[in-house]
This record gives structure tokens, C-alpha cells and sequence, in this order.
């Protein structure tokens, strides 16, 4: 295997691995500072922040240094290479670079959105020389509020490190931002009348290593101290971006894309970024609600779980044929498996049907061209389907032998239906005034779902469930990867975890816990069998047709 | 050197230099016959074995740089010809494209020949109209005698030259920013390796050559290898990396002389011989205080290194940069050095292409801390930051993308070492310097 050195550590390199010295290090948990090198972007090496020695060591164990320092990102490391960023030549460039790089920067962290996430503060702590010898006024350039709808840039904070300009050329491909003029009068803009306003467009702000580029939904909301971060999944498509979720004090505040190379890889679309203000919207659906003869009688949980359950049974006991539920595709794989299961141990008659899956367009692919016609390779897509979880909860429905559509149920319900079960979750609303009337006719009708519908207005029961925040489980999303999402905030008022409901309604034991469930689904449905572990990881597994986890995939992960 | 006789220039002042029939009837592409006759390998080989040196700046030998070109390549190799002569002080590209153009064409007809290159284009300095116009009437003219296009004297050989013209701006004289600009994009130089033999315009293997360069490809195939390196000066012992500077050199002489102008002489003439002997002298009867050795990024020379052989080692030897574009400026005794040094870096930071760090910031600073003490609010400190600053910029060999980083550092570096208690005179005094900076280092001793 080839070796290679790094501050004089050895590091084992795969056979046709290619490392630069920046990722060479971080295998030693060494970083080397960094700003216009980003591993989904080409190498500019422009910021020269991240000069290394590097040398080479002959096989009879003598090295040789190169005289001059090279840029880490851009050197390859190879069988031999050995890399020193630790030596006082090094750090003078640091230094160096870094005094150049603050020279004009205005320093106003105390306002900057990005003080506490910023590579300048950052790299300054740790690197720099903490006091500056410029003596002459520093240059300031203008804001500009234009760049884009969602986008502001303060101009003079900018390192002119290119990253958002590489983005919307390699990754979008719509090419908005652009460097104008030259030399320390360089500036960041966009053509007038071309905003950067792409699907893509939020991952510049993330792309940014300073506060030049600001999101203008995020700007001044919140110090980023205060934020604390959940692992999760975007639920708004199905590609399944990996995310965080962003909190303080039960209110979100951002969603930023998490890494996965299994998934989406490093960014994720405006959609989803900015589509999650269904969560604190005022109407949420909040206690949960026991109607009789159209009049609420109660809206306590301690009283509508056993009452709920008591209706069921009944329902499930006098007509079983008649007893039906529409599942939707928002539902983790363990709320399903568990809403499933329960309606089954009712009766294995119970009608389990899959809800509306909502289709907007084409998959929207990039890059694109200037004129917005997509081009290949696709490096990034938006999926047309705009549901986290079809896949998963078909596949627990495949396996109770489910294979009704919400069609097929409303059509029964034209006929008398003795119960309905109906599972909403799309904040973009699922069903219409008709097919909630003709639902409303059955016996029993209830709905489970976070914002109000036409069903929530006349049904037996409403059950108030929480948003994909709110929640612990599992999406497998359009490739058949299963990631965990993780509740950040608790749910408003008398809403609940739908998981916390559906544990209780089907009378299990003690405190809801996602991983009791996941393993327990993964023992009863084959396709599951890979998540035997109740954890699922950083990255996600994917499952394969058998439900087994695809090797290949993982060991190209890891 | 009294029996030199010019061969670049030497048709410069003939009437009707210019002409395809003038060309030829002084023996012009006879050359290109005879190189067409040789196999292409054999060309690079007679030019390799010139070591012709590359006058653009860098002094690269230029049959080396040939071989670079993958061998067996299928798809297209292109010729870049730089022409856009933007360093302060040089101008010799410029005469050779107004008086010469067709030396030029041959010259470039032959290197192509030489690389397997059916393709080249001209990059040319905008402001250089009249270049312009001389170029693409000479171009017109070989493509109707057959002398460009398809089929060149019946040699079944295919060559068709673009004339373009830059858009003024300095770093697209760097061989990458060139070929950049050429792709219709900002002129940013590329990181290297790829170089551009390997992977150049249009992602193709490229070759970028210096006009001059390639005016002496002609005459070296004309009259051997040999011949032009009986021009010149062989390497030096002491400097193992020295290959020699070999053949006939247009030196510029501008600035504080009497007689400014380009004059073509052996490799290693003096800065002393160049001012006395060719620029008529300093002007106004006043003394040399430094001289510019090859552009201002190649730094300063002092008057007591006058005698420095302006070759591509000497200026080396006395802390320059290099002989660059072997451009003389003269700086009198009654100029400071500190408004020389400041319009050196006013120019660097105005063409600083701004990717590197280093470079985007350092010129400008630079260029703000001399404008503070031009000011009169100078520190002596400033002068420690100053070189400091040169430092990182421009440490030999570059820490940047291009060589421009270090040739705005080395003129800041050299000025102060050189000159120092005429800068600390001008912040203590606040006077301008009139008197010779070699009295006031009397003075400080
Ligand atoms: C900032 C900068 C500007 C340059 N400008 C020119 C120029 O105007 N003309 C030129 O021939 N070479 C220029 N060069 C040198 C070229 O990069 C390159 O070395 C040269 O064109 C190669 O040709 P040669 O080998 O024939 O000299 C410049 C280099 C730098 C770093
Ligand atoms: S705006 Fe941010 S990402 Fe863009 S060049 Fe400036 S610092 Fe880099
Ligand atoms: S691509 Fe889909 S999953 Fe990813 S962020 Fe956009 S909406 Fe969410
Ligand atoms: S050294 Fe200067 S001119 Fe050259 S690429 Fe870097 S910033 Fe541009
Ligand atoms: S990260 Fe290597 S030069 Fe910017």
C-alpha cells in the first residue's frame, strides 16, 4: 500500500487514491487552513492560505524537499510525498497571508452574521499575527442588496476566495456571479438584470467562508452560538438531501446541507433550504380533538388515545372489510410500520392504502446552461416528487400486502365506509373539500396531520402530529437510502410526535423509542433487515431491492 | 563590438521594409524553404542546439520547451505568439512588427513546422495600432502568394495565422493569462503543471513564444546553430544553472537619456556601454542613479553596478531578477527614488490580476505605504514592512500563480536594500532627494 508522510506521520494510501495535502492531513485529524479549495469545486489555488513544504522520500529513505512552499490543495499526494505544514516557514506564510487578507477587512464581526462560523475569525484565532500594520484608511466597497432574491453581499468582507463564483459556473452552471474589475478593486456582482436567484443559488452562502455572501432569511435572526443542530433529512423531495436542522429555543432559524457522499453529496436546493416555514406557521394544528355529532368534546390526549382505540376496535370488530386507512408518504418507515401493524392486529382485513404523492414538473437537473437547458453530467437533482418517503412507506405497505391507493378508498367510501384512518403531512395540503366530504360519511373518520384540512374540520378524531423536525425515524429516499431524521425543536402546544401517538394508540409500553421500533421492523419485514442495528449513521444505508445494504455503495462512503 | 552588424533589425530602415516583395528580394523565406525541406524533429533539434533563449522575460530555452509537446499527439497543437509587450520600458516587439512584419511571419511558419502547428495566432498589445495594420496587411499578402493557408510552397504543409488584439491589460503577457484571454475569458493565469505544451489553449498541447524569439528561429535556420552561438556569452562556471546567452539581443534604452531607442547588440553588452555607447549618455549632463536592468519587475541596478553584462546571468549576480525583457531605463541623479519606486508599484497594483492573496493585497499596500511617505507621513518602520512585504510576495521561486507577484516585489526589495538612507532620508527630512543616493550612503557612513 502507498505510504505517505504528513508532519511526520505516516498515512496509508488506497491503491489509485487521489489526495491533495489538505485531505492527506485531515487523515491525521491535522487541518491546513484553507479558504478557495472546496472538494466539490476545481482547484484555483488563488488564496494561497494553505502553502505547505512538501518533499519527497526515495526509497532508500533520504528526502528531498522542494525549495519553495506549494499550495497543499493543489499538490497531489502520492507514494512518498511527504507533506510538513507544521514548520515556522509555514506558518510565516500563514501569517503572512492572512495579515493580506484583513488588511481591508472591515473587522465588523460584532454585526457579521457569520462571527462564530467564519474562516477569517477562525484561521485568525489559530494562525494569525492578531494585530494589523496597515496605518492607511481601509478600502470600502459598496453592499449590494442585488445579487440575488435571497442573497445580500457585503462587499468589503469578501476574500475574493472564488467559491461562489465556481459554484454557479460548475455546479448550477448559471453562472450569475462574476468577479469585476481587477486586482484589490475586484469585486463580486452579478450582470444587471441577471440576479443569482438559481435553485441552487443558498449554497453559495454556504460556500462562503466569511460574512461576505448573507443569507437574507437568516440575516440577523440569530448569533450562531445560539444555534444548536440536529441531524436530519429534508422531506421536501425525494432525493433526500442530508441536513441539519438548526434550532433555538423550539423555533428554527436555518436548515444547512450536511455532507453525505451517499446522498446529495454537499449542497441542497432553495426548496428545500427555505421550505420549511409550514413548522411555525400561527394555524399548526395543536391539541388533538374527539368530535361527537360535530361538537369537540375533548381535546386531551389522555382522553382521546383510549377512546380512539376502543372506536377502532369496534369498527374493526363489526366490519372489517369496511376499515380503512390511507397512509402518507411523509410518514417515517416506523410510524408506518407501526400504524400498519396496529390496524392489522385489529384485523388482517384492515384496508392500508398509500395517500397522495405529490408530483410537481420534471426532475430538475444541474448544472444548466446560461439559457437554463440542463447539461450532463448531472451533479445535482431535484426530484419531482415532493415527498421524503415514498419509497420507505411503500415498502412497509408491500409488505402487509397493502396494495390500495387512496382512489380505491374514496371510491369505498362512496359505498359506506365503517372507518377511516387517514394520515396527511403534506404542508401543501392532500386532499379537496369533495374527498374530504365523501371520507367524512364513514362511521369513523380520522385524521392525523399538522395543519388544518378540510378533514380536520368535521373528523371524529384529529390527531396533531409534529413536522419532520419534531420527529425521530427513517426516509429512504428515491435510491433506496435510509437516513434517520432526529427531532431539533418539540412540538407546539398539544402537538406530538406522530411516533409518540402511534406508540401509545397501539398500546405499547413505556416511552416511544424509534430504535426499539426500527429494530423490531427490521426483524418482521425483510426489506428492512439491513437496519438491524437501529442506528443508521452519519451517511445513511442503502438498501437494495432485498432490503440488504449495497456493499459497493458503503465501502465507496467510507 | 565594433564589427557587429545588427541581423534583426537589419532591414529596419530599408524604404518599404515592410513589403512581401522587399522581404523577399533581401533573401526573406528562404528559410522557410529550407526548414520545410527538413523534417520537423531536425528543426527543434537545430534550434535546441542554438539555445535560443526565450526574450519574452523568462529566458526559457525555446528547442527545450518544443520537446515538451507530447510526442504522437493526433489532435490539434497550437502556437501562441506573445505580442503583447506591456512591461514598462520595452518596445522592441513593437519595431519588429511595424518594420519587419514578414521576419516575423517566417519566423512563426517555421516554429510550426517545427511543432506540427497548423494553427497560430497572434496576441497582440492593443494599444499597438499600427503593429496591427502592418501585421494583417503582411498576413494578407503571404496568404495570396501562398506563403500562409493550405499547401505552403507546394510543401504540403498548412499553416493559417490569427491576428488578435488584447484588451490592454498587462498579465495577458503571461503565457496563461494569454492564453486565457485568447479563450475569450479574463485574463487569469492558469496553475501549473498542467503546463501548456501539455494541456494549453483550448485544453491542447500550446507553445507560447516571444515575438523576438521567433525572429531569430528564421536566421538560425538560415545560418545554423552554430552561427548564433558564435553570438553572446557562454555560461558562466560559477552559476552550474547557467546556460549561456547566446545570439543577437534588442536592448531598449529609455529614461533619462539622450538618445532613447532599441538598438540590437550581442548578448552581455554592459548597462554603461548601452547609456554611453548606444543612448548618447545621460541627459542634461547629469549621472545615472539606477538603471533598470530589464523592465521594471527585474528590479534596480545602482550606479556601481553599471557595469553588469546585461545578459541573462549578470543582472542575477547583482540581486536583479534577471535580464527580463532586457529594457533599460535610466533613473538621473535628480529623480527620487522613492517617486521611481512608487510608480513602479502604482503600475503592479493597477495590473495585478487579484487571484493571488499575496499579490492582490501586497501591491497595493505596497503602493499605499508609499503614497503615505511620498505624503510626508512616512516612518521609518515602513521600510522594514516594505520589504517584509516583497518578502512573502515575491520569494524566488514564486509562491503564486504567475511571476507577476514577484516582479512587483523585486524592484520594492532591491530599491531599499540599494538605496535605503535616501528612503530614510526622504521620511526623516521630508525632502525629495536631488543628490546622488551614492553620496548620501557616503554620508550615513
Ligand atoms: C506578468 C507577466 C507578464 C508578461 N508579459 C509578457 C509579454 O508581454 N510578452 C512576452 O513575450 N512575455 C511576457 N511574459 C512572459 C511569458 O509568460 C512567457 O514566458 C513568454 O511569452 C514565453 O515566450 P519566450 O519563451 O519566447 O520568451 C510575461 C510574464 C509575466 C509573469
Ligand atoms: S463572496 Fe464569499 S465565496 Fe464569494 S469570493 Fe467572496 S469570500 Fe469567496
Ligand atoms: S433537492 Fe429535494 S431533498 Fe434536496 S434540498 Fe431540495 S427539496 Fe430537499
Ligand atoms: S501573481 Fe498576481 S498577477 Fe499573477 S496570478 Fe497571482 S494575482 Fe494574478
Ligand atoms: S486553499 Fe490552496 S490556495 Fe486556496
Amino acid at each position: 500500500m502507498p505510504t505517505a508522510f504528513v508532519n511526520n506521520q505516516e498515512i496509508e494510501l488506497k491503491e489509485g487514491e487521489r489526495l491533495n495535502c489538505i485531505q492527506a492531513a485531515q487523515r491525521i485529524g491535522f487541518e491546513i487552513p484553507h479558504y478557495c479549495w472546496h472538494p466539490a469545486l476545481s482547484v484555483v489555488a488563488s488564496c494561497r492560505m494553505c502553502l505547505v513544504e512538501v518533499g519527497e522520500r526515495k526509497p532508500d529513505g533520504t528526502v528531498v524537499m522542494q525549495p519553495k512552499l506549494v499550495p497543499g490543495c493543489q499538490t497531489p499526494v502520492k507514494e512518498g510525498t511527504v507533506v510538513v505544514a507544521d514548520s515556522p516557514k509555514v506558518k510565516a506564510a500563514q501569517q503572512a497571508t492572512l495579515e493580506y487578507l484583513l488588511l481591508n477587512h472591515p473587522l465588523d464581526c460584532p454585526t457579521c452574521d457569520q462571527a462564530g462560523e467564519c474562516g477569517l475569525q477562525d484561521y485568525s484565532y489559530k494562525y494569525g499575527r492578531g494585530y494589523s500594520r496597515l496605518q492607511e484608511p481601509k478600502n470600502i466597497k459598496p453592499d449590494k442588496d442585488h445579487i440575488g432574491d435571497q442573497i445580500t453581499l457585503f462587499t468589503d468582507r469578501c476574500i475574493m476566495c472564488t467559491r461562489c463564483v465556481r459554484f454557479t459556473r460548475e455546479y448550477s452552471g448559471t453562472s450569475e456571479l462574476q468577479v469585476v474589475a481587477r486586482g484589490s478593486d475586484e469585486e463580486i456582482d452579478v450582470f444587471p438584470g441577471r440576479p443569482c436567484n438559481n435553485l441552487l443559488a443558498g449554497n453559495v452562502v454556504d460556500l462562503c467562508p466569511v460574512g461576505a455572501l448573507c443569507s437574507k432569511d437568516f440575516l440577523y435572526k440569530q448569533r450562531v452560538w445560539w444555534l444548536k443542530e440536529a441531524r436530519s433529512v429534508c422531506p421536501n423531495c425525494s432525493t433526500g438531501c442530508s441536513i441539519q436542522v438548526e434550532q433555538n429555543d423550539d423555533r428554527v432559524y436555518r436548515l444547512k446541507p450536511r455532507t453525505n457522499p451517499m446522498s446529495q453529496g454537499h449542497f441542497m436546493c432553495d426548496e428545500g433550504r427555505f421550505g420549511w416555514k409550514y413548522i411555525h406557521v400561527e394555524n399548526r394544528l395543536t391539541f388533538p380533538v374527539r368530535r361527537k355529532n360535530g361538537q369537540i368534546r375533548t381535546r386531551d390526549w389522555d382522553d382521546v388515545i383510549p377512546s380512539l382505540q376502543k372506536a377502532l376496535a369496534k369498527a374493526a370488530a363489526r366490519a372489517p372489510e369496511k376499515c380503512a386507512a390511507i397512509f402518507s408518504p411523509w410518514m417515517t418507515c416506523e410510524e408506518a410500520y407501526m400504524l400498519a401493524s396496529f390496524l392489522r392486529s385489529l384485523s388482517p382485513k384492515f384496508r392500508l392504502a398509500l395517500g397522495p404523492v405529490r408530483v410537481t414538473g420534471q426532475d430538475d437537473t444541474y448544472p444548466k446552461d446560461f439559457y437554463g437547458r440542463p447539461l450532463e453530467p448531472v451533479r445535482f437533482t431535484i426530484h419531482a416528487e415532493k415527498c421524503p418517503n415514498h419509497r420507505g412507506v411503500s415498502m412497509v405497505l408491500e409488505h402487509f400486502g397493502a396494495a390500495a391507493t387512496m382512489g380505491d378508498v374514496l371510491a369505498q367510501a362512496e359505498a359506506g365506509l365503517e372507518a377511516v384512518y387517514a394520515v396527511g403531512g403534506d404542508p401543501q395540503g392532500w386532499l379537496d373539500e369533495a374527498q374530504a366530504a365523501a371520507l367524512a360519511k364513514a362511521q369513523l373518520t380520522v385524521v392525523q396531520d399538522i395543519l388544518p384540512s378540510p378533514l380536520s374540520e368535521q373528523a371524529d378524531y384529529v390527531l396533531t402530529g409534529g413536522s419532520f423536525a419534531e420527529r425521530d425515524g427513517t426516509f429512504v429516499n428515491y435510491k433506496g437510502l435510509a437516513q434517520e431524521i432526529h427531532r431539533a425543536i418539540r412540538s407546539p402546544d398539544g402537538a406530538r410526535p406522530d411516533g409518540r401517538i402511534l406508540w401509545e394508540l397501539s398500546g405499547r409500553r413505556g416511552l416511544y423509542s424509534v430504535a426499539a421500533i426500527r429494530k423490531e421492523m427490521a426483524e418482521k419485514v425483510p426489506a428492512f433487515s439491513a437496519l438491524a442495528q437501529g442506528v443508521l449513521g452519519e451517511f445513511g444505508v442503502l438498501l437494495n431491492e432485498h432490503g440488504a445494504p449495497e456493499p459497493s455503495v458503503v465501502a465507496a462512503a467510507k | 563590438m565594433p564589427d557587429f552588424e545588427p541581423v534583426l533589425l537589419a532591414r529596419v530602415n530599408k524604404p518599404d521594409s515592410t513589403s512581401l516583395e522587399s522581404y523577399r528580394a533581401d533573401g526573406g523565406y528562404a528559410a522557410l524553404k529550407k526548414a520545410l525541406g527538413m523534417a520537423p524533429a531536425d528543426v527543434v533539434a537545430a534550434v535546441k542546439d542554438s539555445v535560443l533563449r526565450g526574450r519574452g522575460g523568462a529566458g526559457f530555452p525555446a528547442g527545450l520547451k518544443w520537446t515538451f509537446l507530447p510526442k504522437d499527439h493526433s489532435g490539434p497543437i497550437y502556437l501562441c505568439v506573445n505580442a503583447d509587450e506591456s512591461e514598462p520600458g520595452t518596445f522592441n516587439n513593437r519595431i519588429l512588427m511595424e518594420e519587419d512584419p514578414h521576419q516575423l511571419i517566417e519566423g512563426i511558419a517555421i516554429a510550426c513546422h517545427a511543432i506540427r502547428s497548423n494553427t497560430a495566432y497572434i496576441y497582440l498589445r492593443y494599444e499597438y495600432g499600427r503593429s496591427y495594420r502592418v501585421l494583417e496587411a503582411a498576413i494578407k499578402e503571404c496568404y495570396a502568394a501562398g506563403l500562409l493557408g493550405k499547401n505552403i510552397l507546394g510543401a504540403g504543409f498548412n499553416l493559417d495565422v490569427y491576428l488578435h488584439r488584447g484588451a490592454a491589460a498587462y498579465i495577458c503577457g503571461e503565457e496563461t493569462g494569454l492564453i486565457e484571454s485568447l479563450e475569450g475569458k479574463r485574463a487569469w493565469p492558469r496553475i501549473k503543471p498542467p503546463f501548456p505544451a501539455i494541456e494549453g489553449l483550448f485544453r491542447k498541447p500550446t507553445i507560447v513564444n516571444n515575438v523576438e524569439t521567433l525572429c531569430c528561429v528564421t536566421h538560425i535556420i538560415n545560418r545554423g546553430a552554430a552561427w548564433f552561438k558564435s553570438i553572446g556569452v557562454p555560461p558562466d562556471p560559477a552559476n552550474p544553472r547557467d546556460l549561456g546567452s547566446f545570439g543577437p539581443k534588442l536592448y531598449c534604452i529609455s529614461g533619462h537619456v539622450n538618445k532613447p531607442g532599441c538598438v540590437e547588440l550581442p548578448l552581455g553588452v554592459t548597462a554603461r556601454q548601452l547609456i554611453e555607447e548606444h543612448g548618447g549618455g545621460v541627459w542634461k549632463g547629469r549621472r545615472a542613479k539606477a538603471v533598470v536592468p530589464g523592465g521594471i519587475s527585474m528590479g534596480f541596478l545602482t550606479a556601481d553596478e553599471l557595469d553588469t553584462p546585461l545578459d541573462f546571468n549578470g543582472p542575477l549576480k547583482a540581486g536583479c531578477l534577471g535580464l527580463g525583457t532586457a529594457a533599460v531605463v535610466v533613473v538621473d541623479d535628480q529623480t527620487s527614488m522613492v517617486d521611481v519606486l512608487y510608480n513602479c508599484c502604482r503600475f503592479m497594483s493597477h495590473e495585478s490580476c487579484g487571484q493571488c492573496t499575496p499579490c492582490r493585497e501586497g501591491t497595493k499596500w505596497m503602493t499605499r505605504i508609499l503614497e503615505r511617505i511620498r505624503a510626508g507621513h512616512g516612518k521609518l518602520e515602513d521600510l522594514d514592512t516594505l520589504l517584509e512585504v516583497a518578502g512573502s510576495m515575491g520569494i524566488i521561486p514564486g509562491t503564486t500563480i504567475c511571476g507577476l507577484s514577484d516582479g512587483a516585489a523585486w524592484p520594492v526589495k532591491n530599491a531599499i536594500n540599494k538605496f535605503r538612507a535616501e528612503f530614510e532620508d526622504y521620511i526623516t527630512t521630508g525632502r525629495r532627494a536631488v543628490t546622488p543616493a551614492q553620496e548620501l550612503m557616503a554620508a550615513a557612513h
